[in-house]
């Protein structure tokens, strides 16, 4: 008995890594995701897939043993245009994720902490902002802010925030009148620290379940901008080897979409186990489930 | 507080949101985006062209007037004529909601029923290799781009088998079945994925409540803890998800509806954006938002009638 109270208990990050760890799964779907950010960053830097936009070989060439996913319409490596996308599509999945939590948190701990007009005042403008269908949303962004890719990271990323935006507020109210924080407030910490110093800490399990997820979704939302003409130009991305599927299958053309299906998928599902994994391990309201 | 004193100041958060979606609007089409004469005109349009032209759009008018119209026209529902066809958008919008409503009904009645169905099942055998199974392909088919099923489904089911139409589609009653098979069987895949996760989540939160355990203790038969108690309690989250979605059924399947050629408003919006027919993406936005606006007041007021911890708040 004495010996367990000598014991230091473990904290919550401390439970969460032991159990993301024992999480064969997660394990498996991290390394995932690490292997693409490689990829992403190695691409960046020309060491992977810069030869991508050579013409290797005919025209809608099919997978054979040179390019195991053929050939596009002006026989460039399909293969290699699967591999440059993971660029875009990291860089998207990351920026808009990171846009959408500084926009959240920022929010979210402003309306939950000062409470009063500054409150209602966020909660209306998120509410007007719910109410606007998000296709409709994206697609005025990117009207005003023209094509290309900066523009994709900030439609993507100022019409996502408002999950997160709703769950901090909600978390930081729970929070302000707790002990801790008065205590901070005994020993002359001001609003600035004990937001930022002691709260904030507290909710950092919901922001980082959020940003995998958030993650997911941008990469996906990616591809349905490239279909309606606001994608990216220039170089190739997932999004936009899908598009040009819809004229290519009609003649057989599947290998394409096939790449590009594949490449996404598998990312996307890690970035799916993994926040759930982070879900189950961080959220203390599930433990014992 | 009194259930009509809240009831009627839910209603009346009505106005300041309403004014808050027309500010929105008002500010993405008349303020920051890109200056439509200019699109309209191409880009060697004359000084005085676009000067005309501006006058006959209303654009050279103060911004407060210019934003009036848009609130009025979110009572009026009279969106003025469409810059690229000059057809009345009132009428468009009339014309292309019947046929994305028979393809949207019938997909969003099949995929809720199915979804809850399955989630209702999984739920009851929670924890076992059954429910991680179902779980995990939940996850797995809505890690798929939504594109690559519509694409997929066309070129195998339509043009590869030949089972279903590939694209196009009739007016009338039992005409425009054969068209709309495939594209609603595509919507339920779509859906079914992130329905089933969300609502198993929803039943396993009441499962694991104390009442639950109440219940289980007084000897209650776990068929009957799970559909007189844990349903009836966890059809009140559910319902409200599923009202909240029907003012997104007017617009249909943009992407649905352009690959099967469907007449509906989601081919009218999106050549709208492909044409920067800013009169009609607005006027969809307002109608879809306005459409927002009151079911959601239609969900909260329920939930404030059936629900008295709701009240408390």
């Amino acid at each position: 008995m004495s010996e367990t109270k000598t014991q230091k208990s473990k904290s919550l990050w401390q439970h969460a890594f032991s159990e993301l760890t024992r999480d064969k799964l997660a394990m498996l779907c991290l390394t995932v995701v690490i292997v693409y950010a490689i990829s992403a960053i190695a691409s960046a830097l020309g060491f992977i897939g810069a030869d991508w936009a050579k013409e290797v070989g005919p025209s809608y060439a099919p997978p054979s043993g040179d390019h195991i996913f053929g050939l596009d319409i002006f026989g460039r490596s399909v293969f290699d245009k699967m591999v440059k996308g993971t660029e875009v599509a990291m860089s998207i999945g990351l920026v808009t994720a990171l846009i959408s939590m500084v926009i959240g948190v920022t929010l979210g701990a402003t309306a939950g902490y000062f409470g009063g007009k500054i409150d209602e005042f966020i909660v209306w403008f998120y509410t007007t902002f719910t109410s606007i269908p998000y296709i409709m949303l994206l697609v005025a962004i990117t009207f005003i802010l023209g094509k290309g890719l900066v523009a994709i990271y900030l439609a993507l990323g100022l019409t996502s925030w408002v999950g997160l935006c709703r769950l901090i507020r909600g978390e930081v109210i729970r929070h302000k009148d707790r002990e801790y924080v008065h205590a901070a407030a005994a020993i002359g910490g001001g609003d600035f620290r004990k937001l930022f110093l002691h709260i904030l800490p507290n909710v950092l399990h919901i922001v980082i379940i959020n940003f995998s997820l958030q993650f997911q979704t941008a990469i996906k939302a990616e591809v349905i901008l490239s279909f309606l003409g606001l994608g990216v130009q220039g170089r190739p991305s997932w999004g936009t080897m899908i598009d040009d599927a819809k004229l290519e299958l009609a003649r057989g053309v599947w290998w394409q979409l096939a790449a590009a299906t594949l490449a996404m998928w598998i990312v996307v599902l890690s970035l799916n186990i993994l926040g759930d994994a982070l879900r189950d391990a961080l959220d203390p309201k599930l433990k014992g489930k | 507080m009194n259930i009509w004193a809240y009831i009627i100041r839910r209603l009346l958060y009505v106005i300041p949101v309403l004014l808050g979606v027309c500010l929105i609007i008002f500010v993405l089409f008349n303020l920051v985006s890109p200056d439509p004469t200019l699109i309209m005109l191409g880009k060697h349009a004359s000084v005085s062209q676009m000067e005309d032209l501006r006058r006959e759009l209303g654009l050279d008018r103060p911004w407060f007037l210019q934003y009036l119209d848009v609130v009025k026209s979110a009572f009026t529902f009279d969106f003025g004529r469409s810059w690229s066809t000059k057809q009345e958008i009132i009428e468009m919008i009339k014309a292309g909601a019947i046929p994305s409503l028979t393809l949207s009904i019938p997909a969003f009645v099949i995929s809720t029923f199915l979804s809850i169905s399955i989630s209702l099942f999984v739920a009851f055998f929670r924890g076992t290799i059954l429910d991680r199974t179902i779980v995990f392909l939940c996850v797995t088919m809505m890690s798929i781009s939504s594109l690559a099923y519509i694409l997929f489904g066309q070129w195998f089911f339509a043009f590869k088998l030949g089972l279903f139409e590939i694209s196009g589609y009739e007016f009338g009653f039992p005409y425009f079945i054969p068209y709309v098979i495939l594209p609603v069987l595509i919507w339920v895949m779509l859906g079914i994925g992130p329905d089933v996760r969300f609502y198993r989540t929803i039943i396993l939160d009441e499962i694991y409540q104390d009442y639950v355990r109440t219940a289980r203790a007084k000897g209650l038969s776990e068929n009957k803890i799970m559909f007189k108690h844990v349903l009836k309690n966890a059809m009140i989250p559910i319902i409200t998800y599923v009202i909240i979605q029907i003012p997104f059924l007017i617009l249909g399947a943009l992407l649905l509806e352009t690959f099967f050629s469907i007449p509906g408003l989601g081919g009218i919006v999106l050549s709208a954006i492909n044409s920067s027919d800013f009169p009609v993406v607005k006027a969809m936005t307002i109608l879809i938002s306005v459409a927002y606006i009151i079911f959601s007041v239609l969900t909260d007021v329920m939930y404030t009638l059936v629900d008295p911890r709701v009240r408390l708040k």
